[in-house]
């Protein structure tokens, strides 16, 4: 398959591994990856933030990356992007007044996958450690981000992902549904409720013992991981997708 | 009559502000720590008990879509209903009374109670007549009303506000309730303990008269059902039961968004109703009347029929399906911005989720601090699965925000840091070679990250951030700039 890359624009610019490791990952199962290069970002910031206007051209800018017959699938290593593309792009549209867009914008959410929807759903990945060589060798929790788990309905596709590579152990996360309080601008303009919520997140990771607190969202995770290390606790966050690609050869540390 | 449009339908009043911005009330309640911790443990009780009952039902999403299309039905055709609905009623020998607002619906319930000679009314838990604020009214008109749902109870008691809409006294521990009942009943045992069923008790005692005496009674409903004429009111205690049998008159307050088409709808609702509200299979009283009769109940029976906002609500195509409300307070019971927060924070009678959209959809996204509430949630989305109508309560709160922000763009002279921050987000997201040529910039957010490699304090608004988090120092080099090199140079 010519599987098309949505890095996202936090990944992007902030965590280039974590893009790294989801092409190596499709790679090592023998997918072509492309990555149009027109691509910025979902617009979701601009969206929740309530700056619609502003947030056209970012979609539009999406919707023309990605509306091109040049793959068969996209995939990004974020819920909540893959939500935004989904689900608020076709609503923009309608709200300014652009049916065509909103047809558009259908499309191209209907070719966008979730990394955990693209491996367990399109290429059936059951084991991690057989099918993909994946091997993490420590102790981890998962934090389900709230984009993934209610919009997208994941379910547990990357609980089980992790479950299934080699050397790992999962400890269950203690009120693993709640929210880690990020919530885009709300980290910013609710700042107190946000660390509140993320302060609760924090306990629940550190009560497990684990390394790492894993997550399908780079942006959740850098806001877990931003309190953890403000705090000195031991526990940091990784990406799914780094989980998944490290092998018995390349690991990833932490 | 003739029906001439005069524009956007007339926002509500009453109860239904927020008066401080809302990051700013968050900030006073969370230093609460009493009303967190019952808060805590309230939302948490009841979050499982309604997890528990709805797994036992194979439909329940069924249901919840049924929920959600009799109600869009009934919006859809909300005006033929309401009239379908007062034929009715009137056709059972009760009276029917339109208020536009609060005011109007106050003064009315002022008359009716002022015409029956009465100075005391007997209240059943009523969200319609907390919105409107009868009792604070009728006080000013030298009627007293009391509140018999033992936690409204409590909360008038306490000279206090409700802070949820199921249970609005959730803030307080029966530690806190006994203390209040000393000190406000005056004939209470001074040894009461905090033992829920002497709190009860207690309660009991002090009502009991209060029923026998009392002439009118006031009440909310949480159903009105158009081909019959038939209001409904669902509770726990049996008090409100009370008030709709002991009084002579009855008069009912119900916003104009509670009518159903037909009697047959019922055993939709309350199979979602309890289980969502309270977590039980069914509720202990379930009080269905149809106008008045000779022999049995009040004599005069009387539905203030009130928009107050509705209508207005209605208007907003993207926010209208907010009317579908049913009161179960789920949402609120599994928000993690309410727990922390409390319902005060709120400002308006409608706290939590639903009332972030329905306090600006009814009163306008301007009005006071409105403009705060639709930022009062991380988008979690938790409400949405926890609604028993399915209301798309993220989606609204972020039309809503959009609304807030076109509305300030007016107003506001000179940018905000936000406004600033977006435009130029607009501009470095809005084509890959922008934020690529932002990109090249990393590497000096390394030098700002410093040695132990974490960026600690940001300025402006950012200061929100970093003020619980640091921020990791960037890559060297963005996905972007190593696919040109690895991908492309091959």
């Amino acid at each position: 398959m010519r599987i098309a890359l949505f890095a996202t624009c936090i990944v992007d610019a902030m965590y280039p591994e974590t893009a790294k490791s989801t092409v190596k990952i499709l790679e090592r199962l023998g997918h072509e990856v492309v990555f149009p290069k027109a691509q910025a970002c979902c617009g979701q910031m601009h969206i929740n933030s309530g700056y619609m206007p502003e947030a056209l051209p970012v979609v539009e800018n999406h919707i023309n990356a990605f509306d091109t017959d040049d793959y068969d699938v996209a995939v990004a290593p974020s819920g909540s992007c893959v939500a935004s593309v989904k689900h608020q792009h076709p609503i923009l549209a309608e709200r300014l007044g652009k049916p065509e867009l909103k047809e558009r914008a259908i499309a191209v959410g209907k070719r966008t996958y979730e990394l955990s929807q693209l491996l367990v759903d399109v290429l059936g990945i059951t084991n991690a450690a057989e099918q993909l060589g994946s091997y993490f060798p420590d102790t981890i929790t998962y934090h389900p981000s709230c984009h993934g788990m209610r919009s997208l309905k994941l379910g547990d596709r990357q609980l089980d992902l992790l479950k299934t590579v080699g050397g790992i152990t999962v400890e269950e996360l203690p009120e693993a549904d709640q929210c880690c309080g990020f919530g885009g601008t709300f980290s910013i303009k609710n700042a107190d409720v946000s660390s509140a919520m993320l302060e609760d997140k924090m306990k629940n990771i550190c009560s497990t013992g684990a390394s790492a607190c894993a997550g399908g969202d780079a942006s959740c995770l850098m806001h877990i991981g931003g309190g953890l290390s403000r705090t000195g606790a031991k526990p940091k966050t990784l990406h799914l997708a780094d989980i998944l690609a490290s092998t018995m050869e390349e690991t990833v540390t932490l | 009559m003739t029906q001439v449009f005069l524009g956007m339908p007339a926002p509500g009043h009453g109860n239904l502000f927020e008066e401080e911005p809302f990051p700013q009330a968050a900030h006073r309640e969370l230093g609460n720590t009493q009303m967190r911790k019952n808060l805590r443990h309230a939302t948490h009780t009841i979050r499982d008990k309604r997890l528990k009952v709805v797994g036992e039902l194979p439909d329940w999403e069924q249901l919840r879509d049924a929920g959600a299309a009799i109600k869009n039905n009934a919006m859809a055709n909300l005006e033929e209903l309401l009239l379908q609905f007062e034929k009715n009623f009137i056709a059972r020998g009760g009276i029917v009374h339109w208020a536009r607002d609060a005011s109007e619906a106050n003064k009315i319930v002022t008359q009716l109670v002022k015409d029956t000679g009465s100075t005391e009314v007997v209240k059943v838990k009523s969200m319609a007549t907390q919105e409107i604020g009868l009792n604070e009214h009728l006080e000013t008109e030298g009627i007293s009303a009391f509140e018999t749902d033992l936690a409204e109870l409590i909360v008038q008691l306490g000279h206090d506000k409700p802070s949820h809409i199921l249970v609005p006294a959730i803030h307080k521990n029966r530690t806190q309730v006994r203390d209040i009942f000393l000190q406000e009943m005056p004939e209470v045992d001074p040894n009461l303990t905090d033992d829920p069923s002497k709190l009860a008790d207690a309660a009991r005692t002090h009502l009991r008269k209060k029923f026998l005496a009392a002439k009118v009674a006031i009440s909310g409903a949480n159903f009105a059902l158009a081909d019959t004429g038939t209001l409904g009111v669902v509770e726990s205690e049996g008090n409100g039961r009370m008030c709709l049998t002991l009084p002579e008159t009855l008069i009912t307050v119900m916003g104009i968004e509670k009518v159903l088409p037909q009697w047959e709808d019922l055993e939709v609702f309350m199979q979602l109703l309890p289980r969502s509200s309270t977590g039980e299979r069914m509720n202990p009283y379930t009080s269905l009347w149809t106008g008045a009769s000779a022999d049995d109940g009040p004599r005069n029976v009387h539905i203030v029929l009130l928009d107050n906002g509705r209508t207005r609500a209605l208007s907003d195509r993207f926010g209208r399906t907010a009317l579908n409300c049913i009161r179960c307070s789920a949402c609120m019971n599994v928000c993690p911005v309410y727990e922390r927060t409390g319902g005060h924070a709120y400002g308006s009678t409608y706290p939590g989720p639903i009332g972030a959209i329905l306090s600006p959809l009814m009163t306008g996204i301007e009005a006071e601090d409105n403009g705060s509430l639709p930022y009062a949630s991380s988008l979690c989305g938790a409400c949405y699965d926890a609604c028993p109508v399915k209301i798309n309560i993220p989606e609204i709160l972020v039309h809503l925000r959009g609304e807030d922000v076109d509305t300030k763009r007016e107003t506001h002279k000179i940018p905000t840091q936000m406004d600033l921050l977006m435009k130029g987000g607009s501009w470095a997201l809005g084509k890959g070679k922008n934020i690529g040529l932002l990109e090249k910039a990393l590497p000096l957010g390394r030098l700002m990250a410093g040695k132990d490699k974490k960026i600690k304090k940001l300025p402006g608004i950012a200061a929100g951030w970093t003020q619980s988090r640091d921020i990791p120092a960037p890559p060297n080099k963005s996905f972007r700039d190593w696919w040109s090199d690895q991908k492309e140079s091959k």
